[in-house]
């Protein structure tokens, strides 16, 4: 009979515990936001990021191990941004209707995006090579990481910037859209999926189904600008 | 179910294919997308569905999103030392830049959605 310390050993060098504990830590912290009424504090990618994080830290995981069973899952951020095509499809002619306004507001928007990065970034002295793996922050993870490497950035630094700007947007897009007075929710949708992506769009949707929906479109849309938009802001502001 | 998720792996291989070729500036999974959707558009056109099961696999990936981005979240431990030594700068950057991004999309829709609506009557 082997000892539970062998089992540890035996185990924790194995992708299968890492990507179990991924999923299941996923599916507690869902659990958590329901039973919490969907309070953005315990948005589902942050409290499974800090739980994750703590496991890794008390239990001195390298990174490399964990991600050896977690890549699994992430893997599939390329096909899900393909997917991002069929919400875009069935809503088309709901989209069709506003195609103007969408239309100005994701071409303002984008460049927003991109160029308060590169404005505040200079003001408070952003070291410039971490600056480019700023840039695509407000695209969807899997999009912001290919568009950071093939500039010479950070991929890793970029998916943690990402998931804190989606994070920041889901917490902060109801008090700031209520101070301003707007009760437009296919604006505000529209925001927020712009700005934080998927986590924006997580919180539109628990918000109004009319700004979920609005929110998933900006999300795809600017998954397209921000790759336009972040290679021309680099070569032209930065001159990577 | 699965000939949906074939269908997604099979417009991501098209997308990185064509951007390998042609040394577009724009990431493989986003050329995906459109295909996807103009093949999906073209398909409606013609009056048949061509993937009746990526709308499945699309919802099942869509519905659980954040799961995908917790393993690269986790990504900030080994990142610690580098976020440390500019937590300021960086905190600074993603909360005014997000505030800044919401408010002046949020405003430009609005004022776009004021200025056509007046200008067609609808």
């Amino acid at each position: 009979m082997r000892s539970p310390v062998d089992l540890w050993v035996y185990l924790s060098t194995s992708p299968l515990i890492w990507l179990t504990l991924t999923v299941c830590t996923w599916i507690a912290a869902s659990e958590l936001s329901v039973r919490l009424k969907r309070n953005p504090l315990v948005n589902p990618v942050l409290t499974s990021v800090i739980f994750l994080s703590a496991v890794m830290t008390v239990f001195h995981i390298p990174y490399e191990k964990f991600f050896a069973g977690a890549q699994f899952v992430h893997f599939l951020l390329g096909p899900a941004t393909v997917a991002i095509a069929v919400p875009l499809y069935l809503q088309w002619d709901e989209v069709k209707r506003v195609l103007a306004p969408i239309g100005v507001a994701l071409a303002v928007g984008s460049v927003a995006a991109v160029l308060s990065v590169v404005v505040l970034g200079t003001l408070v002295g952003l070291p410039r090579e971490m600056m480019i793996s700023f840039l695509p922050k407000s695209a969807t993870a899997g999009v912001a990481m290919a568009i950071s490497s093939s500039l010479g950035g950070n991929p890793s630094l970029t998916a943690v910037l990402v998931i804190l700007t989606g994070i920041i947007g889901a917490l902060i897009v109801t008090p700031l859209m209520n101070r301003m007075g707007i009760r437009d929710y296919a604006a505000r949708g529209f925001a927020v999926g712009l700005t934080s992506h998927g986590i924006g769009t997580a919180r539109a949707y628990d918000v109004d189904p009319t700004a979920g929906l609005f929110a998933g479109i900006a999300m795809a849309l600017n998954a397209l600008a921000t790759s336009l938009i972040v290679p021309i802001a680099a070569r032209l502001l930065l001159g990577a | 179910m699965l000939r949906g998720i074939a269908a997604l792996l099979l417009f991501q291989l098209l997308g990185e294919s064509l951007v390998f070729l042609t040394k577009l500036p724009v990431p493989g999974p986003v050329v995906g997308l459109v295909l996807l959707f103009l093949a999906l558009q073209l398909g409606r056109r013609t009056g048949r569905a061509p993937f009746p099961q990526v709308e499945g696999a699309a919802g099942a990936l869509l519905s659980n999103l954040g799961l995908l981005f917790v393993p690269a979240g986790v990504g900030i431990v080994s990142l610690w030392g580098v976020l440390q030594s500019q937590l300021g700068p960086i905190a600074v950057v993603l909360i005014a830049s997000a505030a800044f991004t919401l408010a002046v999309t949020v405003w430009t829709f609005i004022a776009a959605r004021r200025f056509f609506d007046g200008k067609w009557g609808s």
